[in-house]
């Protein structure tokens, strides 16, 4: 499904929308796409970290996405999310984004972003993709995960 | 040298069957020069074990087919046909003999024209019939299966057991009517048979540890010049895999400490009146689901007011501190990390650098450092480990809305802020909890983790952790829910980094639950590790000769005491871990059934306070209703009249206390209380005499005796006749079986063989020596 050789490089993206914004994740990594309704807080954890869930048996680390990009958090009685299940350094998180869009080859190359995003935003943006008519927000789950440096997300 | 072998022998067999697919392929081109490699490698790493382990046959083959290969890969010989089939020809020859190695049966033909195929100058291969007589193979009993594949065999079965929980949970609820309970419920029993089995399969002896601890004590003992005898004990003992390696380091450490500061050099043996060798004892053993490897030197010991004096001086704690701290707490100081840098502390306290990394280390795995030591007779460190890494047994509580798991290894009991023996003060915005002879800190579980309390109905309670030597502290928690055995897996590294969580776990109800990481709470709460129990100054006036009492309420709602020695712990157990069961209520903890006493049936209680008893081979819990306070009781008794749960009653501010008798209640538990018929007899002369039924009878049942009275028995069965000074009775039992009692306490000389009958220590001995001789 990746790097088809000879042809020009089509990458699998899930592509998700973010507080407005169309964004791409990386499908290689990402593991299936949940909705979670029950969290368990985890007290002194990151403001993005909205806690654990169980998934089948397995339980993965919730990331608040819009917190991570120091968005306004998702409203916290919200009852069931939708999470982006993702395996980092064996560890499996859940990535909270407000509405999964597709999961489809885009033959682009990532192009850096030119253009001045919010802080937030810049610290997670791995490039842009250009999708047709519209441009993606490509986002490093690993910067999502790692959150705002404390003293922003205070 | 066998295990050597064994491995050679698998290790081939492995390649063997990897390569039998390249075989064929390199048949059909003999060119294919990474075929080549594969087979080159191979010869060659059989010729390299052979040499080693002086297999002559094996390694005469191999080295032909490498030097043929060897060609071929220089260039100096096509690969053809005939090379092929000569080199495959030897790989058979040399799977066939590994086979045999394990299985003990000769191979027999020569393998001289073998040989002779793959020289270089060729020769006709006659393929002799036994090559081919791929007869029965010695049927292999083990396999060799990756670790990783260990590992996720493993995962999976964690799995299986949380799906399992899930699945237990959703039954619960829907109530399927009882066949599908008992589907379930085999369901469960496989899966509990899968995970024992499975996390056997990750059990390695310890010997693999241990293995190595000769060679390094006797290299250090010659660079150190200090001659070591060294015992190691109990390597039948079993650990998971990835905790054996994961304690080899600290296990290392503590015993180059113990060799390099701890033992003396021989001249300074000598002058304390040591022998010249130094003892070093490294032993093993199970208990319950923990394993306790212990180190143990009879060098010089830890000075633990130098070691003080060097804690002060470090900034590590305060001089007004360290004065109040015990014995044990100033040991722990050896774990402190400020203070094992300093290079001097080696010389001073006979322990030294790295001891806060040992501690870090056994801690992670979930494990216990604990550290004890005689000045001038020697350390002893214990580590004590969970079994396996991924399942541990843990307290489930409750605080604030949230739901936390504790690891049982750490926790030393549990009280109830309401409990009688406890009292709560307040310290400048600390909190101190007085229990016992111990004051100890108290954190707040909402508190440290910044969470709103919830309003209360049940008195909250504290959970007393111990997590290392000395770092104790309670810590409150709103509620007390159930043990449970839990699979833990590591947390994310951004909830780890929170510093007081060891873990995450997925229990029965389906919700995710934290592992609270009792260490990094005391670290969090800014509790000294060495400084966190200050004892309470003992009063002045020390009531003399009294011994250390429990007073409780019984479930019969009577006062009772019990020796506080025999007491390991309080606790709080949960009424649905109590059975009565094959003839005697039992208590199920720490996954092991243990006797329990109680006057009460318990089960529909939800939690019961127990008292866990240990004579240190016997386990017990006695259910009470609560804890009233810990006395001292004068040592006089009155002895119960019958041998039983209560030794004697003693008074105590007016009241009348019932004893337990320690040593009933454990020869019960095992259920070895001597029969009537087992036990000596004593013949008493006296029937009428009050003073002998009355006062004599239970010293001597309680000594261990059944009791006769003249006529009942004759006295050639008696072990010991014990008579009045006017009795007729005695006058035909031979010498030294009779015991006369006298009323005058001096008048000894008449009759050598005569006690004064108040004399108790006189009494016990003949008594004793009644015994004896019945036993020899």
């Amino acid at each position: 499904m990746r790097d088809v050789k000879g042809e020009l490089m089509r990458t699998l993206y899930l592509i998700a929308e973010l507080d407005g914004q169309r964004i791409a994740l990386d499908a290689a990594h990402i593991d299936s796409v949940v909705h979670v309704a029950h969290v368990t807080p985890v007290p002194l954890a990151p403001r993005h970290l909205l806690g654990l869930a169980a998934l089948r048996s397995r339980v993965i680390t919730v990331i608040d996405c819009r917190a991570a990009l120091a968005l306004d958090p998702v409203a916290a009685e919200a009852a069931v999310r939708t999470a982006v299940v993702i395996d980092v350094d064996g560890h499996q998180y859940g990535l909270v984004v407000d509405r999964v869009e597709d999961v489809r080859e885009i033959s682009a190359v990532p192009s850096p972003v030119r253009a001045r995003l919010g802080a937030g935003w810049n610290r997670a943006a791995q490039g842009m993709i250009d999708d047709g008519d519209s441009s993606l927000l490509l986002l490093d789950p690993v910067r999502l995960i790692a959150g705002a440096p404390q003293a922003e997300a205070a | 040298m066998d295990d050597i072998l064994a491995e050679f022998i698998a290790e081939t067999r492995e390649t063997l069957e990897a390569l039998s697919g390249e075989l064929v392929a390199w048949e059909n081109d003999p060119a294919d020069r990474e075929r080549l490699d594969a087979m080159f490698r191979f010869v060659h790493t059989v010729k390299g074990s052979c040499g080693f382990l002086n297999l002559d046959r094996l390694e005469r083959l191999s080295h032909a087919a490498e030097d043929a290969l060897a060609q071929v890969r220089d260039g100096a010989r096509p690969a053809d046909r005939a090379l092929v089939s000569a080199v495959l020809a030897i790989v058979d020859r040399i799977a066939e003999l590994a086979e045999a190695l394990d299985t003990g049966e000769a191979v027999h033909g020569s393998d001289d024209h073998l040989i002779a195929a793959v020289r270089a100058d060729g020769g006709a291969i006659d393929p002799p019939a036994e090559t081919q007589a791929h007869a029965q193979r010695g049927a292999a009993r083990s396999i060799r299966i990756s670790l990783d594949l260990l590992d996720r065999m493993m995962a999976g079965v964690s799995d299986l057991v949380l799906a399992r929980n899930d699945l237990s949970r959703r039954l619960q609820d829907a109530d399927l009517g009882i066949a599908v309970e008992g589907a379930f419920e085999r369901l469960s029993l496989c899966v509990a048979d899968m995970r024992d089995t499975i996390t056997r399969t990750r059990m390695q002896r310890i010997e693999k540890l241990f293995a190595s601890i000769p060679r390094l004590v006797r290299d250090l003992s010659a660079e150190l010049g200090k001659p070591v005898d060294l015992g190691v004990e109990g390597g039948d003992v079993e650990l998971d895999r990835e905790m054996i390696e994961l304690i080899r380091d600290p296990l290392t450490h503590i015993i180059r400490n113990a060799l390099d500061h701890g033992i003396e050099a021989p001249e300074e043996r000598a002058r304390a009146g040591k022998a010249a060798q130094g003892r070093l004892r490294v032993t093993a053993r199970q208990s319950g689901n923990q394993i306790i490897i212990e180190v143990s030197d009879d060098g010089r010991g830890i000075d633990p007011e130098r070691l003080v004096a060097r804690a002060v001086a470090d900034g590590i704690i305060s001089s007004d501190r360290a004065e109040r701290l015990p014995h044990e707490a100033r040991l722990a100081l050896v774990f402190e990390p400020g203070l094992s840098t300093a290079s001097t502390i080696t010389a001073l306290s006979g322990r030294g650098v790295g001891m806060d990394v040992v501690r870090a280390n056994i801690e992670r795995i979930g494990g216990v450092v604990d550290i004890a030591s005689v000045m001038g007779r020697g350390v002893t460190l214990s580590l004590r480990m969970p079994l396996t890494l991924s399942i541990i047994p843990a307290l489930v509580i409750g605080t604030g809305g949230h739901q936390f798991a504790i690891p049982r290894a750490a926790i030393r009991e549990i009280v109830r802020e309401n409990n009688a023996a406890l009292a709560i003060e307040r310290l400048a915005g600390t909190v101190i909890a007085r229990l016992r002879e111990e004051r100890i800190p108290v954190v707040s579980l909402e508190a440290m983790l910044g969470v709103e309390p919830l309003p209360q109905s049940m008195p909250r309670s504290l959970v007393i952790l111990n997590p290392a030597g000395g770092a104790l502290y309670a810590l409150s928690v709103a509620e007390l829910h159930d043990h449970q055995e839990l699979v833990i897996r590591p947390a994310c590294p951004t909830i780890m980094a929170a510093g007081v969580y060891a873990g995450m776990t997925l229990p029965d109800t389906g919700l995710p639950m934290l592992l609270l990481d009792p260490a990094g709470i005391a670290d969090m709460a800014g509790i000294a590790a060495a400084a966190g129990v200050d004892a309470v100054a003992a009063p002045a006036v020390v009531e003399e000769d009294g011994v250390s009492t429990l007073l409780f309420r019984d479930l019969d709602g009577a006062e009772r005491g019990v020796r506080l020695s025999v007491i390991e712990r309080i606790e709080d157990v949960a009424g649905d871990q109590i059975r009565f069961g094959a003839g005697r209520l039992r208590l199920a903890v720490e996954g092991r059934i243990i006797p329990l006493v109680g006057f009460d049936s318990l089960t529909d209680r939800a939690m019961v306070n127990v008292l866990r008893l240990n004579d240190g081979a016997v386990e017990l819990a006695y259910a009470i209703e609560e804890v009233i306070d810990i006395v001292r009781l004068p040592n006089h008794v009155v002895q119960a009249r019958n041998q039983g749960i209560v030794a004697g009653v003693a008074l105590f501010e007016g009241r009348q206390i019932e004893l337990l008798d320690p040593h009933w209640l454990f020869a019960d538990a095992v259920g070895s209380i001597p029969a009537g018929g087992e036990r000596p007899l004593c013949l008493f002369g006296d029937r009428d005499d009050a003073w002998t039924r009355e006062v004599l009878r239970p010293l001597v049942e309680a000594a261990g005796y059944r009791v006769a009275f003249d006529g009942e028995a004759s006295p050639d069965e008696a072990h010991i006749v014990i008579a009045g000074e006017n009795s007729g009775a005695g006058a035909t039992v031979p010498e030294g079986r009779l015991l006369r009692l006298r009323s005058d306490i001096a008048a000894r000389d008449a009759d050598p063989f005569s006690v004064y009958r108040y004399d108790r220590a006189g009494l016990m001995t003949a008594l004793q020596a009644g015994r004896a001789r019945r036993e020899g």
